[in-house]
Parts: C-alpha cells; sequence; structure tokens
C-alpha cells in the first residue's frame, strides 16, 4: 500500500470542483470591494480596482445592520443557552435517573421529531400573538430539540456510572452530581452540541420573519431579505453583508471544523 | 457495593408508585429537571398540533376567531390549482435534487475516498457552503442569477450562448434554486457517503482484490450494497426537506417567483395565512404537509430497518 502513487487524475477532478464550490466565496469577497463601476462594467472585473471599504460603511447607513447584528447575537445565544440547559436536564435525568414514567418521556420526546416547525407555524403564531415584536416572541418558541436531548444523551451515556456512584458515596445529592460530576466530564460534548445549536439558530429564517414586523426586532437574516429590495441592485453593498453575516460561521468552521463535520454527520446516522 | 452504600446512607427514602419502588431523591430531582423539558413540550408541540388540527376545520383569519365549518377548507384547497401548483413544484423539485444528492455526492465520495493529495482541504471545500447561513448564500447567488450583470450570464456569452433570465423566467426559476440548491446542500450528502466507504472495513475490498474483482466490480457487488442505509436515508431526508424548504426560495424569488413556478407547499401555507389572512385555510394545508412528511419519514424508518446489509 505505501507503494501506491497518487491518482492525479481524480485530483484535477476534485480541484475543478472545489473551485465551483468556492468560487462564489471568492466572488462575495471580491466584490464586496469593488465600486459600483467596477460591478457594471463589461467584460466583468474580477479583482476590485481600488479596495472600496466604504460598501461596508453603506450596509450600516442603508439598514440598521448593527442592530439586526447584535439581534441575531442576543436571541442565538439566548435560544442556544435555554436549549442546552433544558437539553443537559432531560437527558442527566433520562440516563441517570430512575423515575416513574421514564419510557413513556422519552417516547414522548421521539414524537416530537416528527413534528417539523413549518407544519406548527400558525398555531405558534396565534400562541405567541402578545409577544409579537419581542425578543421573548423570537426566542421562545426555538428552544426545544429532541435532536439535541438525544444527541446529549448519547454523550451522557459514555459517561461512566461509577463516578457518579462513588459521588454518591461521598454524599453528593442527584443535583450535586449534575454540576460537579456530569457536567464537568461531558464538558467538550456539552459545547459542540451547544456550537451546533448556535449555527442553526443563527440561520433561522421563517419563524422571525412571522414574529417580527418592527425593523427594530429584525434578525441578521430577515434584515438582508429586505437589504435585496431596498438596495435594488448595489450588488457590492449585498456582498459587504455577505461577508460580515458570514464570519462567525466561518471563523466557527475553520476552529471547529472536526467536531462539526462529526456532529452534523452524526445527525444523519442517529435518525 | 450497594450494601455498603445503604449503611452509609441510612437516610435513603422509598417510594412505591405502581407496583416499582423508587427511590425518593431521584423521583423528586427528576421531575424537576423534567418539568421544564414537558413545559416546552407541551408549549410547543402537544398544544399547536391539536390547535392546528383544529383550526383547519374553520374559516379562521387574522381578525377574527372564526366558527367551525367542517372540511369546507379542504375542499377549497383539493379545489385550488395553485395548491397543486406548489405541491408539484415541490415533487419535481425534490425529484431534481434527488438526481445530485446522490449521484453526484456518490461520485465526489468515492472520488476523495480514493489516493490523492490535498484529501482533507478538497474534503473541506465541498463541505464549506453547508455550514454557511442560507439567506448570506442566497444573495451571492441572486447576484449570479442577475440577467444583466450577472456572471453566469457573461460565462454563457462567453462560450456563445444565449443569456438567460434565470430567477426571471418562469422555465427556469426552479431549475436555478436547483443549481444553488446543489451547491448549498451536496457536501453534507458527500460527507455522509464519505463515513460510510471509510466504514467499510479494508479487508473486505483487499479480498475481492484477491479474487480478482476490478474496482468497478468491487464498487457494485460491495460497497454499493453496503451503502445501502446511508443511501436510503440520503433519499428520503432530502425528500423530506425538500418539503420543509422556504428560506431560499423566499429570498430568491418572493411570491412564489414568475408563474408561480417556484412555490413550494410552505411558500403557500405562508401565502394564505400572511398574505391573504386565511389562517384555517393555511392550517388546512399544514396538515396535509405533515401527513406528506409524515409518510414519509415511516417509510423512512422502515427501510432503515430492513435492508441493512451485514457482511460480518
Amino acid at each position: 500500500m505505501a507503494k501506491k502513487k497518487y491518482n492525479y487524475l481524480i485530483f484535477v477532478i476534485l480541484i475543478l470542483g472545489a473551485v465551483i464550490m468556492l468560487f462564489p466565496f471568492v466572488w462575495m469577497l471580491m466584490s464586496s470591494l469593488k465600486t459600483t463601476k467596477d460591478i457594471y462594467t463589461y467584460p466583468p472585473k474580477w479583482l476590485p480596482s481600488t479596495f472600496n471599504w466604504k460598501n461596508y460603511t453603506a450596509v450600516f447607513k442603508m439598514i440598521p445592520f448593527g442592530r439586526y447584528y447584535l439581534n441575531s447575537i442576543y436571541t442565538s445565544l439566548m435560544q442556544t443557552f435555554i436549549q442546552i440547559a433544558l437539553s443537559i436536564f432531560g437527558a442527566y435525568a433520562i440516563v441517570f435517573l430512575d423515575f416513574p414514567g421514564r419510557k413513556y418521556l422519552v417516547t414522548l420526546i421521539r414524537s416530537t421529531m416528527f413534528v417539523p416547525m413549518v407544519v406548527t407555524l400558525i398555531p405558534m403564531y396565534l400562541i405567541m400573538n402578545g409577544l409579537q415584536d419581542t425578543y421573548a416572541g423570537i426566542i421562545l418558541p426555538q428552544v426545544f430539540s429532541a435532536f439535541t436531548i438525544f444527541l446529549i444523551t448519547s454523550f451522557f451515556d459514555s459517561i461512566p456510572r461509577d463516578l457518579c456512584d462513588s459521588a454518591k458515596l461521598d454524599g453528593c445529592g442527584y443535583f450535586r452530581i449534575l454540576f460537579n460530576v456530569v457536567i464537568p466530564n461531558g464538558k467538550s460534548a456539552i459545547s459542540t452540541a451547544a456550537m451546533f445549536a448556535f449555527l442553526g439558530h443563527w440561520k433561522s429564517y421563517t419563524w422571525p420573519l412571522i414574529i417580527t414586523n418592527k425593523e427594530q426586532y429584525r434578525t441578521l437574516p430577515i434584515g438582508m431579505k429586505y437589504l435585496v429590495a431596498e438596495s435594488s441592485k448595489e450588488y457590492q453593498v449585498m456582498m459587504a453583508a455577505s461577508v460580515m453575516a458570514i464570519m462567525p460561521v466561518l471563523i466557527l468552521f475553520v476552529l471547529f471544523e472536526k467536531q462539526l463535520v462529526k456532529s452534523i454527520t452524526l445527525t444523519g446516522m442517529k435518525s | 457495593m450497594k450494601s455498603a452504600a445503604k449503611e452509609i446512607r441510612p437516610s435513603i427514602h422509598r417510594l412505591r408508585i405502581f407496583g416499582r419502588v423508587y427511590e425518593r431523591e431521584q423521583v423528586i430531582a427528576a421531575a424537576v429537571l423534567m418539568t421544564p423539558v414537558l413545559v416546552a413540550v407541551f408549549m410547543l408541540f402537544i398544544l399547536p398540533v391539536v390547535q392546528v388540527v383544529y383550526y383547519s376545520f374553520t374559516n379562521m383569519t387574522t381578525s377574527k376567531r372564526g366558527t367551525f365549518v367542517g372540511i369546507e377548507n379542504f375542499k377549497y384547497l383539493i379545489g385550488d390549482s395553485k395548491f397543486f401548483k406548489a405541491i408539484g413544484n415541490t415533487v419535481l423539485f425534490a425529484v431534481m435534487k434527488l438526481v445530485f444528492d446522490t449521484g453526484l455526492a456518490l461520485i465526489i465520495a468515492l472520488m476523495l475516498d480514493s489516493h490523492i493529495p490535498l484529501r482533507k482541504f478538497l474534503r473541506s471545500t465541498y463541505f464549506a457552503p453547508v455550514v454557511v447561513p442560507v439567506v448570506a448564500s442566497s444573495l451571492i447567488w441572486i447576484w449570479f442569477f442577475d440577467p444583466d450583470v450577472g456572471p453566469l450570464n457573461m460565462i454563457l456569452e462567453k462560450l456563445g450562448l444565449e443569456p438567460l433570465l434565470w430567477l426571471n423566467d418562469k422555465s427556469t426559476a426552479l431549475v436555478s434554486i436547483l443549481m444553488f440548491s446543489v451547491w448549498k446542500g451536496i457536501g453534507y450528502n458527500v460527507m455522509l457517503f464519505l463515513t460510510g466507504l471509510q466504514n467499510i472495513p479494508d479487508s473486505y475490498i483487499e479480498a475481492s482484490k484477491v479474487d480478482g474483482a476490478s474496482w468497478w466490480q468491487s464498487l457494485i457487488k460491495i460497497k454499493l450494497p453496503l451503502l445501502r442505509p446511508i443511501t436510503n436515508f440520503i433519499v428520503m431526508i432530502g425528500i423530506i426537506n425538500t418539503f420543509k424548504v422556504f428560506a431560499e426560495i423566499d429570498v430568491m424569488t418572493p411570491t412564489g417567483g414568475p408563474g408561480y413556478s417556484t412555490a413550494m407547499i410552505v411558500t403557500y401555507i405562508y401565502e394564505q395565512a400572511f398574505t391573504r389572512g386565511k389562517m384555517g385555510r393555511a392550517c388546512a394545508a399544514s396538515i396535509i404537509l405533515f401527513v406528506i412528511i409524515f409518510i414519509l419519514t415511516q417509510i423512512q424508518s422502515r427501510m432503515n430497518a430492513s435492508k441493512t446489509v451485514d457482511y460480518d
């Protein structure tokens, strides 16, 4: 096996494919620095003639982009926090505690996976009627995910029982075991789940679109939808906005690629 | 160990519930921890599901609570050509996407599984679009598709071909979104196939080589059958996700696109509920969507249960 030569034909084909995959990102980055003139010249320019950073400030002038950005950060963080807390509580009870009705609870939680949010949009909108244009209205309907519970359950399953048993012998109550033994031992797994949840909330579109009317409560994806109409083909500005929206995700991707790919493929294998 | 625990903590309280003995502290802890989960399940799933069923039999609108109208909403949907157009579009989109989700993704995965330089880097590039937020990447593609200044038409002109209207023409709009969608999502399926390929023990492939099997034969006879569960999963999840698709459609072609050619079922529901205010009718459409997704999910879990190939 060691003597095996690289297969260069396949390599070249894959490189061509990779160029296609990356081209939109490169185009976006280049274009976010172009002037209006660069955009409308023919033949098209690949590189901007000057580095026109004004597009980035133009985004903030055209729409309250900073506000959208903060809204997205705040709501995504809150959703992630509540979702992870709920999931840790649920997973801990499922894995480590013996209580009546445990099996039925697991079935109940699993059955929520059959109900995608698109189906319950309208009753949810009516339930949340009083919370329109509030952060709570954006956050609350998106704090529960059976998938996250089962993801954390499978992590908790791999924590040795002996650890908990010896804590019990030392006189720890069940809450102290959770906070002092289980959570510290599951830290890396929990942070993977949290990152995964955050990315999901960061791109969330349909629900925030429905529950927000006022500009000041729009999240980033919603604001960007309106930017398309607002900027009327000033693509360089749209691209600057996209670059800024993608940035946090890209940073997470580069830093945690391994865990991300693993947890995303896990989503596939588990269900 | 157990008896030792009892000696140290003699204060253990036992509870008898439905003929089984539980430890009181554990039951209390579970109750405290499970309450928020149960509240969430009730408020976010049980209650809305009950309501969506109930509302689907009423003529509720945004402004009035509505009265019971029987199956009137469902009758309306069956008679509405727009609803069937939306379902047709969704099915068409799902089928077209499937070809790439399975075929192209498998080919790329097989190539990535071979002996090549920069493998890790290449793998990441195919996966990158998957993690990028859908609205931000839609914005890039809106520009790609611009008939006047978009790069796609410029490439077509370079090749001496007729420029297209892309998202603005009812014959190309759905295909345009398909192009975006394949670019955006293929990395996910590539990754699943690749994981599957790498889980196949080398010994199987080695053994087939010893028996004189060609690369092609080992693909057809060994790899593909072993990838069967993953393929089933990709096919079914692909279809189910297409039935839920909304964000990219709404951003790239608001209000259903030219001639309603890109409207999906969710687009239709959204339009009925939030543009026209027909809540009852939108709930009826939601029920139909739910039934479709439910059936698809059932098929998927059946397939996974029965069609697993085991070579051990």
